[in-house]
């Protein structure tokens, strides 16, 4: 069964289309990034998943209709929506006895073990905590839920590069296990790339990309050549290509790592990279539109 | 123990539908209020101890005016004694019905002003749990706290005018003979019931439907409009049945015990339970306080943080 499954996902503010028909199958297991410029539909899409906002089109999330059925579905399912949602006024004790109150899939004696990790006291009000450790109790109460769907729109935002890191590593090391489902968005690209599984771009409530990783890997190359090549390199069709202190990197798709190597320096690019090649130009109608395999 | 047997409750335990009865749901997100909210037990335990304090200074006078009340009839002997009960239990109520208004005014705007409205979503708590949850505070919890509070103080203002009266030599026969706290309690129960629970219903089901409903103001949104219809109506028809149906819900009309005091003052007064239940503003009351808290429930799911 598919974790997320969504057929024509609609949904407009007024006059603003904010998704616009979008087909989206998440599998189990698998750690998607969604990638978008700013009112790109993101959260508008993650909040559809979550149940928070009604939409038109077919949507099923671990086999629930999430508009009508949040509360069950939040049995299974967990979301991080940003760092400052934890009630300022609660104490660290309280948000612990009030998720083992309410909670079915929740493990005390873990999410106190992830504390007990961080400086966090339990007497501490959330408005006495700093920014990051606001994030690391919530993070320690969602990873001690054991859902099977854990949502994070912008978990990272407005913190330093360490607790950023350390973020990441604790829900790889400490929580993702194979069976669970991670969607996360962030403009935080780069830190997320070696987590993901599976990248999509949003673009204008469309999806216009949609790759996993391995594909990824080995679909895209990125070389940098020299002046006197680049005429060489542009014959081979590039996808992209930009200017680097007088040299140029051209970006392609499909096209032979040996054949790229005898032109210069050859690397996977990375997802920021694509993105801007795939959506820089754009606006409209990028020729790469979701030619990227579906999962 | 074979391998199957270990193998069947792994399976089981990871596809049962885990659901926690909705009391438990109820019960934690009551307490959670009362967390978040600490004024629903402090201001009322404030105002017995502010009371009691003024109470005490004004105890030295206490036997000069037994010795006074002891001249007067029976009836009006009896009132000078249960006059400052009757305050006590009027304060608590009051200081209830304050903190009822603004508890529901900021009950579910308040989470989606700090946004937190979305760490309460992320969990398996339905929108009707918690608007009902947030209703039993000035329709359950509320009540109770005064009840439990008001004799507390009322027990304490027996035995302090008691030790006062008896160290001064003075019998507290007639004091203790004139006061029943039984029925004063009764009186204060019966009262609280029919004019605070049911009676305000609708206007605690108001005031949840504004906060769930109003992006910045809820108070001005709550109490302009039942003004301006009010005012409308005055000036278009020279009426004010609107006014009159408000004022009459707020006091609980005759049906009604006016204040707990007044029942044992008043021998004609009786409980009339029978004729409060039947009478037709009750039930509409209660129809519209349930049609304002469905549409809060709905309000809940939609709206997103301001």
């Amino acid at each position: 069964m598919a974790c997320i499954e969504a057929r024509g996902l609609h949904k407009t503010f007024g006059a603003t289309v904010a998704l616009d028909g979008i087909d989206l199958r998440v599998e189990e297991g698998r750690i998607l990034g969604l990638i978008g410029p700013n009112g790109a539909g993101k959260t508008t899409a993650l909040n559809a998943i979550l149940g928070l906002t009604p939409y038109q089109g077919e949507l099923r999330v671990l086999g629930r209709d999430p508009w009508t059925e949040r509360d069950q579905l939040m049995r299974d399912a967990c979301f991080i929506s940003d760092v400052a949602v934890l009630p300022r006024w609660i104490k660290v004790s309280q948000a612990l006895d009030y998720v083992a109150g309410i909670h079915p899939r929740f493990d005390r004696a873990k999410a106190e073990g992830f504390l007990a990790k961080t400086t966090i006291s339990s007497a501490s009000k959330v408005r006495q905590l700093s920014k990051g450790m606001v994030v690391q109790l919530h993070l320690a109460l969602v990873m001690a839920i054991d859902a099977r769907l854990l949502v994070l729109d912008e978990p990272t935002l407005g913190l330093d590069i360490l607790y950023r890191k350390q973020f990441y590593d604790s829900l790889l090391n400490d929580y993702y296990d194979r069976s669970r489902t991670i969607v996360v968005t962030t403009h935080q690209v780069e830190e997320i790339q070696n987590v993901l599984t599976d990248v999509m771009f949003i673009n204008r409530g469309r999806i216009v990309f949609n790759c996993s990783m391995e594909d990824f890997e080995s679909r895209y190359l990125e070389v940098t050549v020299n002046p006197e090549q680049v005429a060489a390199a542009r014959a081979l069709k590039p996808m992209h290509e930009r200017p680097a202190l007088g040299r140029s990197v051209l970006l392609f798709d499909s096209v032979g790592r040996q054949q790229l190597a005898a032109l210069g320096d050859v690397r996977t690019p990375s997802i920021a990279d694509l993105f801007v090649a795939v959506l820089g130009d754009t606006s409209g109608n990028p020729a790469h539109e979701t030619r990227g395999g579906v999962q | 123990m074979n391998t199957q047997s270990n193998a069947v409750p792994v399976e089981a335990q990871k596809i049962a539908p885990a659901n926690l009865p909705e009391t438990r749901l109820l019960y934690w997100s009551v307490r959670r209020e009362l967390w978040e909210n600490r004024s629903i037990y402090l201001a009322p335990l404030a105002a017995s101890a502010v009371f009691l304090f003024g109470f005490l200074i004004g105890a030295f006078r206490l036997p000069s005016k037994m010795r006074a009340a002891l001249a007067l009839a029976p009836e009006a002997q009896r009132h000078a004694i249960v006059m400052p009960y009757d305050f006590a239990a009027g304060l608590m109520m009051a200081t209830a019905m304050i903190v009822g208004v603004f508890y529901c005014l900021d009950a579910l705007h308040g989470e989606r002003r700090d946004r937190s409205i979305l760490f309460w979503k992320s969990l398996p708590v339905s929108d009707v749990t918690t608007v009902l949850s947030k209703a039993s505070i000035p329709l359950v919890i509320l009540p109770l706290l005064t009840i439990v509070i008001t004799v507390a103080t009322q027990f304490i203002m027996l035995l302090l005018s008691s030790a006062i009266l008896m160290g001064n030599g003075m019998s507290v026969a007639t004091y203790w003979t004139q006061l029943s706290l039984f029925q004063i309690s009764l009186g204060l129960i019966y009262h609280l019931v029919t004019v605070h629970v049911l009676g305000h219903a609708p206007f605690y089901g108001w005031m949840l439907l504004v906060s769930a409903w109003a992006r910045r103001a809820a108070f001005l949104w709550a109490f302009l409009p039942l003004l301006a219809i009010s005012v409308v109506e005055k000036i278009a028809f020279n009426s004010s049945y609107f006014a009159a149906m408000l004022g009459h819900q707020l006091s609980g009309g005759e049906e009604a015990v006016p204040m707990p005091g007044r029942m044992p003052i008043e021998p004609g007064m009786q409980f009339t339970p029978g004729h409060f239940l039947i009478s037709p503003n009750l039930w509409i009351g209660l129809a519209v306080t349930a049609a304002f808290l469905f549409a809060a429930m709905r309000l809940r799911r939609n709206r997103e943080p301001i």
